[in-house]
């Protein structure tokens, strides 16, 4: 039976569990930050000596660790193209912008257990020589914004943050910065304009990767607020043994954020890939089914950018068989594995975990018009393509929802999208027409369904009108 | 004209700069501290965080209108932000949002925030609050709602003080 695996959210919600330090420290918080701070150099078999720093960045490496925010990119990988040698600060950034609609994850972390964060933060700040740390919240967590606040105080009280943390004589200065409403803030180059105080236009890479020319042009690492409390974790029990949890290439735990139409929407813990849709969705320990009466119509699999499913929709997928050889299989929507390289598989992505069901009631263009007009809404307004392509394929899909929609409209929508996808500074391009690609692809016969029956309602409305008008 | 900025607010936003190690990052923290204190953002508040950060006005200004939270007009004693990204959308936020509205006398119809008449709220449908698991949700002013039926709304307005 699929199960939740609670690691990061294991206290969150126990009775009685608040967001003070005491409360954190009663169960064992700070322990993995005191036992990463105490390492001592290592010898390596090869003669080389190995930094407490080079070895904890050794255990996330071992742990297999992905970014928890939407790109799925190696942690360890992430960390080691920090450029140390520039003689310029290192700065870390905790994104906790959560802007990708369907996702609520972060919020239950930093509402709930906001010292797993901090903690989380301090031991990769430490491991990669950082001094100077920002959490870059959204500007609609006020709430977040004060606890974070008061999580930094209790620390910097305890001696975890500040001037010599924990008489190691590693000093460390973490300060909460807010958003104000802006998606593109997710993005991680734009979140650094963001924190340098100008608007959020995204850099072009190359040559500004944040490891090597981030915050005020100085090798920067950005980190998901998931990802950075995982480090947590895997300092406490050893990145192998991290590894062992998940899938290969997709270990770990995952917060999964459900939304939409199932019964019981939540935010739910698995190993990575220990769980397929079909389970999330329908199985009691999670979503547990549909509403009453309903069919399943599609999901959105990993944020509302990634490219939406349609129920019944089969993957060939290569999967090893019983002699341990790969071969390729048909795989069904419901039994895809939920992790990083299934989806992909299936030609979208787990993105920032998050999925958002819809079932028969929808109305499949009404929805892709929501999805669009929030794109639309959210375009920094940098690149021509993304800021008039996202507002012509609003705008059309507000033409179809208005009953003025035309039988080409699909043809239209998939024309301005393919000219957006890879031709912009940043991911927005893709963010803003996957999700009408993949809806007009998939569901082409409501879209020109709907197109047909507004020509033929308003060439009767114009006939009628000719009559009047000639009578 | 100058703006009448109390001491202690001065002083907490003396702490916000020394956080950052170029002045010029404190521009959102002190627009969020300006826009709490005064209700928006004003021409004058532009000019006085610009000169307090060594930076030109458009600096200042180029925020306040590309930051969707930021308001250059008073708003209401209480902003009601309802949901309108499509979780919520599935769970019903567009008939709340209508609902909201016509409750305040306002039209839902248009577009950005507006304020009631007698100046108490202001409704704005703001893009995904993140709770989608919740749906559908609003915030007033800082506080937040979740699973937000009509009734729940109208509870939530009426025991606005």
């Amino acid at each position: 039976m699929p199960k939740e695996f609670r690691l990061i959210l294991k206290n969150a919600d126990k009775p009685g569990y608040t967001p003070d330090i005491d409360c954190y420290m009663a169960n064992g918080g700070y322990e993995a930050l005191k036992k990463s701070i105490a390492l001592k150099a290592k010898e390596t078999d090869d003669g080389k000596t190995k930094t407490p720093q080079e070895q904890i960045r050794d255990e996330v490496m071992s742990s297999g660790l992905r970014g928890r925010g939407g790109a799925g990119f190696s942690c360890g990988l992430k960390w080691s193209f920090v450029d140390r040698r520039s003689g310029k600060p290192i700065y870390m950034i905790c994104n906790a912008d959560e802007s990708e609609p369907g996702t609520f994850k972060d919020r239950q972390i930093i509402h709930k257990d906001p010292h797993q964060l901090v903690e989380g933060m301090i031991i990769s700040a430490f491991a990669n020589d950082v001094h100077l740390a920002y959490i870059y919240i959204r500007g609609e967590f006020p709430e977040g914004a004060r606890i974070l606040n008061k999580a930094l105080d209790e620390a910097r009280e305890k001696g975890f943050l500040g001037k010599d943390v924990l008489g190691t004589g590693y000093d460390l200065e973490i300060h909460v910065h807010r958003g104000a409403g802006a998606y593109i803030c997710g993005e991680e180059t734009g979140l650094i304009e963001s924190l340098e105080g100008k608007r959020a236009y995204p850099r072009i890479k190359p040559p500004y990767f944040p490891a090597v020319l981030g915050l005020y042009m100085c090798p920067t690492i950005v980190n998901n607020v998931e990802t950075l409390c995982a480090v947590g974790h895997i300092m406490n029990m050893g990145g192998s043994e991290y590894a062992k949890l998940g899938t290969p290439r997709n270990t770990g735990t995952r917060i999964v954020s459900l939304s939409g139409m199932v019964k019981k929407p939540g935010y739910y813990e698995i190993e990575v890939g220990k769980a397929t849709i079909g389970e999330l969705i329908f199985d009691d320990a999670f979503g547990g089914g549909l509403l009453e009466g309903r069919t399943l119509k599609a999901i959105i699999p990993g944020g509302s950018s990634a490219k939406v499913l349609k129920a019944g929709e089969k993957f060939q997928m290569k999967r090893p068989n019983k002699d341990g050889e790969l071969e390729s299989v048909e795989v069904d929507l419901l039994d895809l594995p939920y992790d990083f390289d299934s989806l992909m598989a299936a030609g979208t992505m787990s993105g920032s975990s998050a999925i958002i069901v819809m079932d028969d009631s929808v109305d499949i263009v009404e929805a892709l018009a929501n999805v669009s007009a929030f794109y639309a809404h959210e375009s920094c307004g940098q690149c021509t393509p993304c800021r008039e392509g996202s507002l012509w394929m609003s705008k059309a899909l507000n033409r179809m929802t208005s009953g003025k929609g035309r039988k080409e409209d699909a043809d239209y929508l998939t024309h301005i999208a393919t000219n957006i996808q890879g031709r912009t500074i940043c991911a927005f391009g893709e963010a803003c027409s996957w999700p009408v690609l993949s809806f007009v692809k998939k569901f082409k016969d409501e879209f020109e369904a709907r197109g047909a029956a507004d020509e033929a309602a308003q060439l009767e409305s114009n006939q009628k009108g000719a009559v009047n008008s000639a009578n | 004209m100058s703006l009448n900025i109390p001491q202690k607010l001065e002083s907490e936003i003396e702490e916000l700069i020394t956080h950052y190690p170029e002045k010029r990052s404190a521009s959102m923290m002190l627009l969020h501290a300006l826009q709490e204190h005064f209700g928006y953002v004003s021409k004058e508040s532009i000019e006085w965080i610009a000169k307090k950060l060594e930076l030109k006005p458009i600096n200042v200004h180029e925020l306040v209108t590309f930051y969707p939270m930021f308001r250059q007009e008073p708003a209401g004693k209480y902003v009601v932000k309802v949901c309108r990204t499509l979780s919520c959308a599935l769970g019903g936020s567009g008939k709340l949002h209508k609902h909201v509205c016509s409750k305040l006398g306002l039209d839902a119809e248009n577009h950005g925030l507006q304020t009631s008449e007698d100046g108490k709220f202001s409704v704005e449908f703001v893009e995904c609050l993140a709770s989608c698991g919740t749906a559908p949700v609003i915030m007033c002013n800082n506080e937040f709602h979740e699973g937000v039926s009509q009734e729940k709304a109208d509870t939530i307005i009426n025991q606005c003080p």
